[in-house]
């Protein structure tokens, strides 16, 4: 295991809902304690499907959202009870990608204004060095130096993705928080994107939280894979132990549904009947047991903990026992 | 790298865009340039008026009520002159320069007032949002005209003829700033209420971007294309308050005329046979009002649909 620079303990993030004046609020267990922790340089997948409380999670991550509660630590400082100003100097250090390039670049900024924004405001820099930066920054991604003078309409979804990234990185951050990164664009663009993505890791030796619901994406990227249903972790271990032996009944009808071009690679397509509850009111027992093909009178009425398999892989089901 | 990249050679501002919208509109470039020519003859005023407005021998009671020219009357008065001998052309001139003044005036301070209110409102939300939001409900629930009335009639009583002269055009101003800004206020809101999720929002705040400067700096730079809209109706609106203020005796002096102030002034004689005190400052009034309202139009034409530039 290599040295721990992002450690979150029992994360978790509840909403009220307010359901009429005459009714009690509700509450949304959007996360619902997670634990994890990330080593530098390694890549944390979070995976699952749309609801799952994975996006809240980033959100968490980058200190946009304030967990209801848990603990998150950078290195060794809690990044959850720091003043203003330690808590702006660490924001530098955890940055984002968001999902939908069209959306998170100001349509009114060059491309220069925008990646020089980060360092005018964090930093000290003078003009001419800010340029020189982001000119540096803009190589790197592969953006070319005219780009600096351009509007973000001006670009396709690949190369906004490029130029958000650039903009992550201008303050030199130690964690990139991803929230689906690739899923807005084209296939052929996807891969040079995560191409960059873990170039940019080894030269910066970046750690990144990728979130993705695209499992053959997550594949070629990741070291630890954490599998997220209705805000749990159901499974949580290193890429291989998922993708070769997934033991949680959803994480293998996930990986069944990723379509293979090997036939001997092909899973058995397990198909889940119905949809994700609702989190406003959800399943006694375990989440998962309307939609598990193997569910027993147990997983009904008692909620599987996450425990520790002999390898270390994490995992929240009744019914595995190895 | 993206073989299919795209190549635009020019990068089309707000400005450039809506430059080309209007040259291929006749309407709007007409519009345009009446607009333009006007707040050109208002800037120029003192070079172009045959007379100095503010000169004490510029009024003769012997030149009184004289017909424009090709009616018989002197050609050194081409639109003729009023009751008091005043050049109606040079009056005209130093009016519309009075008029536009007061209507730009207010609405520089609308806009002011409605974008921090609006921007305030919008992005913090919450129990402030509500209480700006129900004021200004409040507000626009009193007509702008009566509110406008009852203060400057309380105005002129308390301080009296001579020092209301002097402050007229400040308080026109202030008083049609301050009477409509919730029109500004509501529709930065709405822009701010789309535009606040946005991703590049957030992607600010994480950056450590300060409250201040996304809402001025990211978000209503997103927000202004409707208030071009507003801003020419505004003025146009604003214009026309005033001169209808002027109309009742509330607004501009005789000594300083605006364009309602001529036009009530001419009105006493209009069947006294001097048409031409009132009828050519209305005319100098619609014809602006008119070249406003469609410019406004156009505009919202060109702003609003979906796509292209927002």
């Amino acid at each position: 295991m290599k040295q721990t620079i992002l450690d979150a303990r029992n994360l978790k993030q509840h909403y009220q809902v307010k359901q009429g004046l005459f009714k009690p609020d509700a509450h949304v267990k959007a996360v619902d304690g997670v634990s994890f922790s990330l080593g530098k340089g390694e890549t944390l997948a979070v995976v699952g499907e749309s609801g799952c409380g994975k996006s809240t999670l980033g959100r968490m991550l980058t200190m946009i959202e304030t967990p209801t509660s848990g603990e998150l630590k950078y290195g060794d400082e809690d990044l959850l009870s720091l003043s203003k100003q330690a808590q702006a100097r660490l924001r530098q250090k955890i940055q984002i990608i968001f999902q939908n390039p069209y959306g998170s670049l100001n349509p009114r900024k060059k491309i220069g204004a925008i990646l020089e924004e980060p360092l005018v405001i964090n930093t000290k820099l003078s003009a001419g060095e800010r340029k020189a930066k982001a000119f540096a920054m803009m190589a790197k991604v592969g953006l070319k130096p005219e780009h600096y003078e351009r509007y973000p309409h001006m670009f396709s979804g690949g190369q906004r993705q490029r130029i958000a990234i650039a903009r992550g990185l201008m303050l030199d951050p130690d964690i990139i928080v991803a929230d689906e990164p690739v899923s807005a664009l084209d296939v052929s663009v996807q891969a040079q994107v995560l191409n960059l993505m873990m170039d940019l890791q080894q030269e910066f030796g970046l750690s990144y939280v990728f979130i993705s619901h695209d499992l053959s994406v997550v594949e070629h990227i990741a070291d630890q894979v954490m599998v997220m249903y209705l805000g749990k972790v159901v499974e949580h271990g290193s890429c291989a132990q998922v993708f070769e032996q997934p033991k949680h009944p959803y994480t293998q009808a996930l990986l069944s549904s990723t379509p293979q071009l090997a036939a001997e690679k092909r899973r058995q397509r397990i198909k889940l009947q119905g949809e994700l509850p609702s989190p406003l009111n959800p399943p006694s027992g375990c989440a998962f047991h309307g939609r598990c093909q193997y569910a027993e009178d147990q997983c009904r009425s008692q909620m599987p903990s996450l425990r520790s398999l002999a390898d270390g892989h994490l995992i929240a089901c009744h019914l595995v026992n190895q | 790298m993206n073989m299919f990249e795209r190549q635009p050679p020019t990068a089309p501002t707000r400005l450039s865009h809506l430059w080309g919208a209007i040259k291929s509109d006749k309407l709007a470039l007409l519009a345009l340039c009446i607009f333009s020519f006007y707040c050109l003859v208002a800037l120029l005023a003192p070079f172009l008026a045959p007379y100095d407005i503010d000169n004490p021998a510029f009024m003769d009671l012997i030149n009184g009520e004289l017909p424009p020219v090709w009616l018989g009357g002197d050609a050194a008065f081409f639109l003729g002159t009023d009751v008091q001998g005043r050049d109606i052309l040079s009056s005209i001139l130093y009016g519309t320069r009075l008029s536009l003044t007061i209507g730009i005036g207010a609405v520089l301070i609308q806009l002011c007032l409605g974008i921090c209110i609006g921007l305030l409102s919008g992005y913090l939300g919450g129990k402030l949002d509500a209480f700006l939001m129900r004021y200004a409900d409040i507000q626009l629930s009193f007509s702008t005209m009566m509110v406008a009335i009852v203060v400057l009639a309380v105005f002129q009583s308390m301080f009296g003829g001579a020092a209301y002269q002097q402050l007229a055009m400040l308080m026109l101003i202030l008083v049609l700033g301050v009477a409509e800004w919730p029109i500004f206020a509501r529709m930065v809101r709405a822009g701010v209420l789309a535009e606040k999720d946005k991703e590049y929002v957030d992607a600010a705040r994480i950056l450590g971007v300060s409250r201040s400067r996304i809402m001025f700096r990211h978000i209503l730079p997103n927000t202004v294309s409707p208030l071009m809209v507003i801003i020419t109706i505004q003025i146009a609106n604003a214009i026309v308050a005033e001169a209808a203020l002027s109309f009742l005796g509330l607004g501009m002096p005789p000594s300083q005329p605006s364009l309602g102030a001529l036009i009530a002034s001419g009105f006493d004689y209009i069947f006294a046979g001097a048409w031409w005190i009132a009828v050519f400052p209305s005319i100098t009034l619609v014809i602006l009002i008119f070249a406003m309202n469609l410019l406004g139009d156009s505009l919202r034409d060109h702003l609003n649909p979906n796509g292209g530039w927002r």
